[in-house]
Formats: C-alpha cells, structure tokens, sequence
C-alpha cells in the first residue's frame, strides 16, 4: 500500500495493532471494502462448507445417527443460507468492489460511505445468525424457511434467520444501488456503455437484480418475524392467513437471487477466458443482451419453484415455458465462450482452468436446469436430491468455479502477489473431480425417490453406493480449499510480486494501473477508445493510455466509524427482537435503543459535512513512479 | 414381471447409467420404474426432455473439447497474437435458433401431459374413481374415504386399476405427497386443499413419503399405498366399516383396557373416527410401525415406550420413560394392537 | 469533485451541479425503486388477504371514507407546498424555502394525527392487530406508509433545522431535492392506498 496523504485524517501512520484495526474499521476505499468483503465471505464459506461435510458425514452410510432430527435440520439450514447469502453474495461483491471501479476508469465508488456501511450490515447480519448456534440452536426450517413451520412451528433459531438476513439483506441493497449508481455515472470519458467489460455489465445487472428482489424479501421477513412474535397472521391458516403468500414473496426474491449469483460469475468467465486465449470475447453485443435478458427473466419464472403448490396446469405451463426460455440467452453465452476460444492461444494456469472446467459443469447444471422445467416431470423431482444436484451443478459448478476463477485471476490485482499455481492447479482438480463425485450421483439418488432434506435413508433402498460416493467426493471439495487456504498463507507470506499488468495478457482497464492499486485508483483519468482499452493500446505499441484529464490534486473521501457504529446499533436491534420472541416483549426496549441509535447516527452523517482530504499531485508523481 | 421388462428397455439410457452408479433399487420407490399411469407419463417426459438435452450435451462437449486440443497454448508461440474476431451474425444466429427450435420440441409434450397429468376433475378421470382425502400431520397421513365414511392412517389401500383422487391438506405445516412409483408429488398445504390423481397398473405396496421439509422427523414421514384388485378393495371397505376383530387373549384384554384408558383421548380404533392420533383399526395390517419401523411388536413396544426416541419431534407422549406405563403393560398394549385386523 | 460550499446562484439545477449530487440524486430514484417493490409486494399481500377476516370486522364495515379522503387531501396539498419548497430552492430563496418545507412537515403530521386517531377508532371496534389476516395485512401495508410519513417528517425537519447554518449550497441542495422527492413518493403510495384500501375496500362490498 501507498504511503500518502500529510492530512491527520490518515490514520495509517500511526502504528500498531490498534491503529491497523482501526484502518479496517474505518476504511472507506472499495478496494479496502473489497477486500473485507472477501476476507468475511471467505471466513463463511469454511463455515458453510464444514457444515457441508457435517451433512455429508451423516449421510455416507444408512441409518446414520451422527447426526439426526432437528440438529440435521440446523445444519441444513445453515448451510445454504450460510453459503448463498454469507459466502457468495460477499464474494461477489468483494469482486465488485475490487474491480468495477477500476475496470470503468473510475476513482472510487459513488456512495464510499453506504458501500462500507454494507460490508459492516452483511457482516454483522452474518455474525447474527451464526451466533444461533451457542443461544438455544440455529435456524431449522431449511434456507426456504417455509411458513407455517418456520412462524409458528420451529424455536428461536427462526428469529435469528429471520434478523440475520434483514440485516445482511439490508447492506446487500445498499451494495447493489451503490454499484448501479456508480456504474451508471461513474464511467471515464469515452467508457461508453456499449464498451463496458463483460464483468461491469453482469455487476449492472446483478446490482439491479438485487435492487428489484430484496426488498421482496424484506418484506417477507417482517412478515414472518410478526407472524412469529406480534401474533399477526399473514401464514396461519386458522385465522384466515395463507402460507403460500411466503412461498411466492420467497421465490419472487428467491429465483432472481440465483441469478444475482450466476450473472457475475458469467461476467467472471467472459473476462478470463478472452485474456487466457488471446482474444477479444466472442460476440460481446450478443453476450451483452443475453446479460440483460436473463437478468429480465429472472423475475418471470419463479414458479417453476412452486409447481407442485397445486396452482394449477395453467399457471405451471406458462411459467414452464418461461424458465426453458431462459435456456436461449445462457446458451449464446456458452456457445460464445467457446467460439471465444476458437481460434486463440489457450493458456492453462489455475484461473483459465476454472472458466473452463466452468462450461461444461454449468452446461451439465443447465440442462438439468431445463428438464425442471417440465412440470409434469418436476413433480417427481421437486424436492429431490435430483434438485440438489441441478443446483449445486449451477451454483458450485457455476458460482463457486467462477468465484475460484476470478480469485486466482484478480488476487495480483488485489493484493500485489500472485497466488502459487501448481498448489492452484491440484485445487482445481481436487475441486473438479471432488465435485463431481458429490453431486453427480445424486441426480440417480433423486429419481430413486430420496426426497431432499432427509436425514437418513434405509438399507435396501438403494441409495446407498450413490450416497458414499458422494460423500466421498465432498472430501476432495474439502481437500481442495484447504489447499486453497495453504496457498494464500504462503503466498502471502512470500508470493510472486505482480506488475499492474499482472498476466501480461490484461485487456481491460483494471491492468493498465499498479498491482494493487493506488489509494486514488487512476493517478489521470483514462480516454476510453473501444472495448479491450488496454490491449488496444499494447497492440497500437503504447505503453500507458492516453489520459483524459492533466495530473492534479485528488479529493478523497475520510474514513469514518459510522458505517460499522451504525450496523452495530442496528445488531443491538435485531436482538431486541430476538429476545422478544423468547424472553417477552420486555426485550423490545433494545429494540427500540437499537433503533433509536441508528437515527442519532444517521443524523450525526447527515449533519456532519465530509470534506475529505486531498492526495498532492506531487504525492501521485512519487507513487506512480514507485509502481513502475 | 415381464412388463418390467419392457419399462427396463424404454428406459434404458437412464438405467443403464442408474445401474452403473448404484446397483439396482428397490421396487416400486424409484420415478424411473413407474407402477403407474401418472408416473410412466412423467417417466415418458423425462426421457423426452433427457433426450433432447444429451444432444445439447454432446454438442457443446464435441466443441469444447475439439477448442481445448486444437487452439492449446503450445511451445515456441508465446508471441503469436491471434485475430481479434468480432463475432459472427450467423453462427450467433445458429445457436439462438437451434435451442428455440429444440426448446419449442419440448414444449408441446410439456404441456399436453402437464394438463392431462394434472386433470382431477373431467368426466373420464372421476368416473369410477376412488377418492381419497389425505390429511398430513407432523409426522405422520391419514387417509379418509369419504364416500364410504372409513378413516385410517399410514397405509392408504387403493384399487388397482382404477383412478385415485387424491384430496390433500395438512392440519399444521406444509407437507408433501409423494409416491415415486405411481406419480409426482403435490403439497399439503395448511387450510387448502390440493388434488392429486394416481392410478396403479399392478398389486403391490408402493413407498410414499413427506417431500416438503415439515420438522425434525421429516425425513421418517413415510407411508405406503397398497394397490390391490378391486375386490379386495371393497372387501377391505367393507371390513373397514365392521370394525376389528375383539381381542380373544388375556394379554391382549388387559391390554385394550389399558389402552382405553391411556390412548384413546387421542387414537380411534373405529375406523368411523378420525381423532388428532393415527387410527390404529387395522393396525396389524400396516407394513410399518409409525409410517417407517419394521412391523413387529419388539419395535411396538420401543416406540411405545420412548416415540421421541424412534422419531425426534412426534407428537405422541412418552409412555415408559415418563413412568406412565410399565414394560408390562406396555407389552399387554403391543399385544392387544396387533389383534387390530380386518384381514383374515 | 467539487466540495466545496459553491454559490448556486447561478445555477438552474444546484441539486445536480456536482457529481455527488447527481450520485445522490440517482441512488435516491434507485432507491425508491427499491420501496415500490416493497411496497407492491405489501399491496399483493393485503389484495390476497382482504377478504380473509376470520371472525373480526370487514374493511367496509369499519373504513369511513369521510377521514380518509381528508387525510388524502391534506398528503396532496403536503406534496404541493414541497414543490414550491424545491422551486424556492431553485430560485436560491432560502426563507421561502424554509417556509413551505415546514407547512410540509406541519401537513406531513397532520396526516398522522389523522391516522392515529383512525386506527384508535378501529381498535376499539374490534379490529386488533392479530385479529384476523385481514387485519393483520392491513396494518402492516397502511403502518408500514404511516411509518415512511413519520421518516419523512423527522428527516425532512432535521435538514430544515440544518439549513438556518448550512443554506442552500451544491452539498446541502440535493439533500433537500431528494427529501422532497421522498415526500412525493409517499404521497404516491397513499394514492395508491386510497384507492385500493379504501375505496375498493367500500366498493367492492
């Protein structure tokens, strides 16, 4: 990192422990947030996939009692809620904040202060929920959290659920506007829309996914907290209440939500795949509307989730035809990809081989994807392992390939160092074979009649071969990221230095700046010529890009404690309810503090003017020239 | 068996994949052996849309790999720089095409046999057909034959041959109804009613099972169907509606005072009555003890004694542990319920 | 990026001299994007459950359209004074703008006067918020509104309070502009609750 800024409001150079502390705290620069983000949705993907191995343990053998009932039901639950909405959402946005405003020619984000303020919600949302395990049990009504069970039937674990992902849900919203905006307005001379890296424009459309979806969920969750601890009755049937309401506000969230996931790692995979085959993407307006497109339809099918809701053939119908409609702008994208390739120079390091073994995973994913579609066949797949094997081929197939992927290719970017290639190379077949395995078998263990979220199964039925490989093959899963996590402590320590163009083979404007980057991002705002700027300008025989503007002093944002005092008081808050639920409604004083808190806050920012700090163009002279 | 024979070789692409990864199933719990008109047109479906999908598969598997050996970085060419290719209109226009024309192939079966799988209420399907009103617990299904006025639980006996209208609600959750072998599953939801159409080619006891995540012991929430001809169907009614045969040891007399008085608040052993516990009326005839145990009094008896502990989250208090009822008696009471027959 | 307390005097659009103020101003229209999904899935909600009364009162039997119409009446004219507000903005006319932002706030609690004393009514007639799924739904939807009012009042306040030091700047404008757009969006919605709460409640008897 840069030494800069003479002002007192850079803590930086005070030292130790405490100061470095709080550095983080405090930080409002995207690529700081960025990497707290990676850091806490790293920490929850070991979370979630211990839980993973925990699920997979019980279920090597028949008539398992390692784990039964409702700890089984706890561990389910937490593992897809940990891992969509604690592991891969954060990634994700570490990757946003890490690389769209670099890759759009920009110096910071359009909201520093809300995009922080979202890092600290999703984090504490994150702590909230995963604190249910020492305070009378984690949640148990599944990811889904089905109503009337999850209301009115299942203990507090619910209330954390429930609270944890308001709270996240709530920072994820802020995230998704910030990026909208700052894509939107944020752009360098000439970065035109249509001259937008492919990773930019799924950030777009993800950031517009969740702007549309999650306040669906918001309000389903409010719903269910009062159902739960006012005694409303929106889910109860006995007073004229009716369940299916969560089923379609959940899945009306819930589909564009996997979309939300998919589209950057879509974005992750037309970055990498063009600059490890030397070549421009393949049909990238065609890449683009199917961008957009998906991200359209994401809203239109979400009761292909529902079809055996008894909504009738008409309803089921029309929305089956819609989701295998879905299956055209996802299959231009596959079909680009390889024609991407065609005709180039395939490199095969560890982030090339993620993309790669991506395409015929996620094509495996979708077909599986296409034949849930069929209504009359989706009766007997629903809520089979059939489904979990479709969805895990997609999302860990599909997300977790592009988020491996897009790690090994952007950590140089990120963090000055290269990770260690032959210790990424045995992650990735470890993680390729051991994925396989796992989830392969359960499709045949679906259409077998083992239905989902079952804790056990009987001998004779079987299921048993199917369900031993599978757990067999989670251990190459579990191998591999231990791999992965050996890899970034080594390499940390004393990893490969990267230049700014890290790969020597960067196309886009990320890699035309240092590795990492500066505080300021762009020490001159780039002049934006086509798509692929900085491969242009290689190939034109530049070595810089030509600047848009002279070199001169650079304003900054100061860092600020509210963002993480804010989601602390709103943390205070959530327990409030918590405890409502089991101690009475005495709790709701915290509550009420908690929220009263986040107003004294909010005004205390409102009042306050930022007048942030200058980065002295002599400052940026000396930087730059330290980065060559 | 020889008509399973011919299901075997309609269905070999799968099978065959399902016999390389596991051996044979068990019959009548897998979609991929259907015992039922319902589930051989969902099998047909599923064999349709796998069909169309392999293609897709090898198609996109033939480039990939043709793109991966040929256009491979190799060595001595680290400064070739390959042409920058736009893209293409009519490749792009291919496979936009392509997929459309495959998808709408799909598309016309797809919804043909999702309104006639889903037809529970036109003339030719409710002629002659049995209904049957089901009634999902946590965790465990009663089945009420209305037109007949008979209530049991677990095992719900049905005509082969003849078209089964199921009327499916839940009294506290969502639960899910599901009978690989005959057909797809449809939800129990709380104060609604879903229906569901099944019919049965051959005799025999199909697994069904909760497919919606309904508690601790979701996954125990079994029960079965037993299709027998139509016959017996009726005399199974008929002996329904006569009631249990009296119990005739002294066992089993103490036991049905003892469980006068400490069952029956919630258990009916009238087929006539519903009660908020399974009816036990034909219980000895039941395939299982509490939808998933091995029928026989050893595992009664431990069920008795400790629910809890066979089936995390039942309903049903625990009678030894809590000292209500001594080994002794709950052996009288084990005694007494296997004499609840109405088969010969 | 310009912070500093720049005149606006010449300025058409002072909410959208700077960048931070275009930020802001188009965040704050994602945002309310963001509220009309919060809000139509609340409307969906409550249209389900309308009719689902269990054994409390009907929306009919209680909804009395002469205090709802005045309510809308009083949100109407609320919007109105705010658009002078943002116009005397406009003009750099700081006292004026003062002035109509806190007929605003006054009308702004007015309306909830209004709407206390209207849930107090249904309360003692029966309608309690657990009774029944229509009840239940309707408080939520027509709460949640009553809730966005009570934000907007403290929030639109507080930047008023602020003003008498801070004046009209590019830094404070697009606060202002985008707390009035705040105001229009609820009004918006209470449009929408008029008509669809009440109006189609008293009708579709």
């Amino acid at each position: 990192m840069t030494t800069i800024s003479p002002h007192v409001h850079s803590p930086r150079q005070k030292q130790g422990f405490l100061a470095w502390l709080w550095m983080w705290l405090t930080t409002l620069d995207h690529k700081k947030v960025g990497i707290l983000y990676l850091c806490g949705g790293g920490f929850f993907f070991l979370i979630g996939g211990i839980e993973a191995i925990l699920i997979r343990i019980q279920l090597a053998v028949p008539e398992n009692t390692f784990l039964v009932g409702s700890a089984y039901n706890q561990v389910l639950t937490m593992h897809g809620t940990t891992m969509i909405f604690l592991a891969a959402m954060p990634m994700i946005f570490a990757l946003m904040n890490a690389v769209v405003p670099l890759q759009i020619g920009a110096r910071d984000v359009a909201f520093p202060f809300l995009n922080s303020l979202g890092f600290w919600l999703f984090f504490l949302g994150g702590l909230i929920l995963n604190v249910s395990w020492f305070l009378g049990g984690a949640p148990d009504g599944g990811w889904t959290a089905y109503t009337p069970l999850s209301s009115e039937y299942l203990g507090s674990g619910m209330d954390f659920y429930i609270l944890g992902l308001q709270v996240a849900g709530a920072g994820t919203l802020m995230g998704g506007i910030n990026f909208l905006v700052t894509i939107i307005n944020m752009r360098a001379p000439g970065m035109t829309f249509m001259r937008m890296p492919l990773f930019t424009w799924t950030a777009l459309v993800t950031s517009a996914l969740i702007l549309f979806a999650f306040p669906a969920l918001t309000v389903g969750l409010f719903f269910e907290l009062f159902d739960k601890i006012f005694g409303a009755n929106f889910f109860n049937a006995t007073n004229g209440g009716n369940s299916v309401i969560w089923e379609h506000i959940f899945w009306i969230f819930g589909h564009p939500e996997v979309y939300i996931l998919i589209l950057p790692a879509f974005g992750v995979i037309s970055e990498v795949i063009p600059t490890f085959a030397k070549k421009r993407l393949f049909g990238y307006s065609s890449m683009v509307f199917a961008t957009v497109l998906i991200g359209f339809l994401a809203f239109m099918v979400w009761v292909h989730h529902m079809f055996t809701v008894g909504l009738g053939p008409m309803a089921n119908s029309i929305f089956a035809i819609a989701t295998m409609a879905i299956a055209i702008p996802t299959g231009m994208k596959i079909f680009n990809w390889m024609f991407t390739m065609w005709g180039g120079q395939i490199h095969f390091n560890t982030a090339n081989l993620f993309a790669i073994g991506f395409i015929p995973t996620f094509v495996m994913g979708g077909v599986t994807g296409v034949m849930l579609a069929v209504p009359a066949a989706d009766f007997q797949y629903h809520d089979s392992y059939f489904v979990i094997a479709h969805f895990h081929y997609v999302i860990v197939g599909g997300v977790v390939f592009g988020l491996l992927s897009a790690i090994f290719y952007w950590w140089p970017k990120m963090f000055g160092k290269f990770l260690n290639e032959t210790l990424g190379k045995f992650t990735f077949w470890f993680f390729f074979f051991g994925f396989h395995f796992t989830f392969f078998p359960q499709h045949f263990l679906g259409l077998m009649g083992m239905p989902r979220r079952y804790f056990t199964y009987f001998k004779g039925e079987g299921l048993e071969a199917g369900n031993l490989i599978s757990s067999i093959g989670a251990s190459g899963m579990a191998i591999a990221t231990i791999l992965l996590v050996i890899n970034i402590v080594i390499t940390t320590a004393k990893g490969k230095k990267a230049k700014g163009d890290a790969w020597g083979l960067g196309r886009t404007l990320e890699w035309s700046i240092a590795s990492p980057a500066p505080e300021y991002n762009f020490a001159q705002t780039p002049l934006v010529k086509g798509i692929d700027p900085l491969w242009k300008a290689k190939m034109e025989g530049n070595k810089k890009l030509t600047p848009a503007e002279p070199l001169g002093d650079i304003h900054m944002p100061s860092p600020s404690i509210l963002p993480f005092l804010m989601s602390l008081s709103l943390t205070l808050a959530s327990f409030g309810f918590i405890y409502a639920d089991i101690n009475g409604m005495g709790a709701l004083v915290f509550a009420g503090i908690g929220i009263g808190l986040m107003f004294l806050l909010m005004l205390i920012h409102s009042l306050k003017d930022d007048h942030g700090f200058h980065i002295h163009k002599e400052e940026i002279i000396e930087t730059e020239k330290g980065a060559e | 068996m020889k008509k399973n024979w011919q299901h075997v070789l309609r269905f070999l692409p799968l099978i065959t994949l399902l016999a390389l990864l596991s051996g044979c199933g068990k019959d009548g719990v897998s979609a991929l052996e259907p015992f039922g008109e319902i589930a051989r047109e969902q099998a047909k479906l599923m064999i349709i849309s796998f069909s169309i999908m392999i293609i897709v598969v090898l198609v996109v598997g033939i480039i990939f790999t043709y793109v991966l050996v040929k256009f491979r970085k190799r060595k001595g060419q680290e400064e070739y720089i390959p042409r920058q290719v736009e893209g293409s209109a009519v490749l792009e226009i291919i496979w936009t095409v392509i997929p459309i024309i495959l998808l709408a192939i799909l598309a016309v079966p797809t919804v043909a046999k999702t309104f006639s799988t889903s037809d529970t209420t036109s003339k030719s399907v409710t002629k002659d057909a049995v209904v049957i009103n089901v009634t999902a617990n946590q965790f465990w299904w009663e089945f009420e034959y209305p037109d007949d006025k008979v209530v049991t639980a677990e095992d719900a006996v049905i005509p082969t041959g003849r078209n089964v209208i199921f009327n499916i609600t839940s009294k506290d959750v969502t639960h899910s109804f599901w009978v690989p072998a005959l057909g797809g599953k449809v939800d129990a939801n709380p104060g609604q009613t879903t229906k569901l159409r099944l019919k049965a080619d051959e005799n025999g006891t199909y697994s069904g099972r909760c497919a919606e995540l309904c508690g601790a012991s979701h996954a125990l929430m079994y029960f079965n169907v037993k299709a027998v001809s139509n016959d017996d169907y009726k005399a199974w009614i008929n002996a329904m509606k006569d009631g249990a045969s009296e119990p005739t040891t002294a066992s089993a007399k103490e036991g049905q005072a003892l469980f006068k008085n400490n069952c029956m608040s919630c258990h009916a052993v009238d087929s006539k009555d519903a009660g908020i516990a399974p009816n036990l009326e034909n219980f000895a005839d039941r395939k299982n003890i509490a939808g998933f145990l091995d029928h026989n009094k050893e595992n009664l008896e431990k069920w008795i004694w400790d629910p809890q502990a066979e089936k995390p989250g039942a309903l049903m208090p625990k009678r030894g542990v809590n000292n209500n009822l001594t080994k002794d008696q709950i052996k009288q009471i084990a005694d007494y319920l296997f004499t609840l027959s109405v088969e010969d | 990026m310009s912070e500093t307390h720049t005149s606006i005097e010449k300025l058409a659009n002072p909410e959208k001299a700077t960048l931070e103020g275009k930020n802001k101003f188009l965040g704050f229209w994602f945002f309310l994007g963001g509220e009309t999904v919060l809000f139509g899935t609340l409307f969906a909600t409550f249209l389900a459950l309308r009719d689902k009364v269990a054994s409390g009162p009907s929306g009919p039997e209680l909804f009395s359209i002469t205090t709802t119409f005045i309510s809308t009446m009083i949100l109407l004219v609320s919007s109105l004074t705010s658009v002078f507000a943002v116009m005397a903005m406009k003009d750099n006319k700081l006292r004026q703008m003062q002035l109509w932002f806190w007929v605003t706030v006054l009308l702004g609690l007015c309306f909830l006067g209004l709407e206390i004393y209207e849930f107090s009514e249904y309360l003692s007639e029966g309608l309690g918020y657990k009774t029944s799924a229509f009840s239940s739904s309707f408080y939520t939807l027509v709460g949640t509104h009553g809730g966005h009012v009570f934000f907007g009042i403290l929030w639109i306040s507080t930047l008023m309070i602020a003003s008498y030091k801070k004046g009209i700047t590019t830094v404070t404008a697009p606060k202002y502009y985008v707390a009035a757009l705040y105001w229009h969006f609820i009004d918006v919605v209470w449009v929408f609750i008029f008509t669809v709460v009440y109006l189609l409640g008293i009708l579709g008897d």
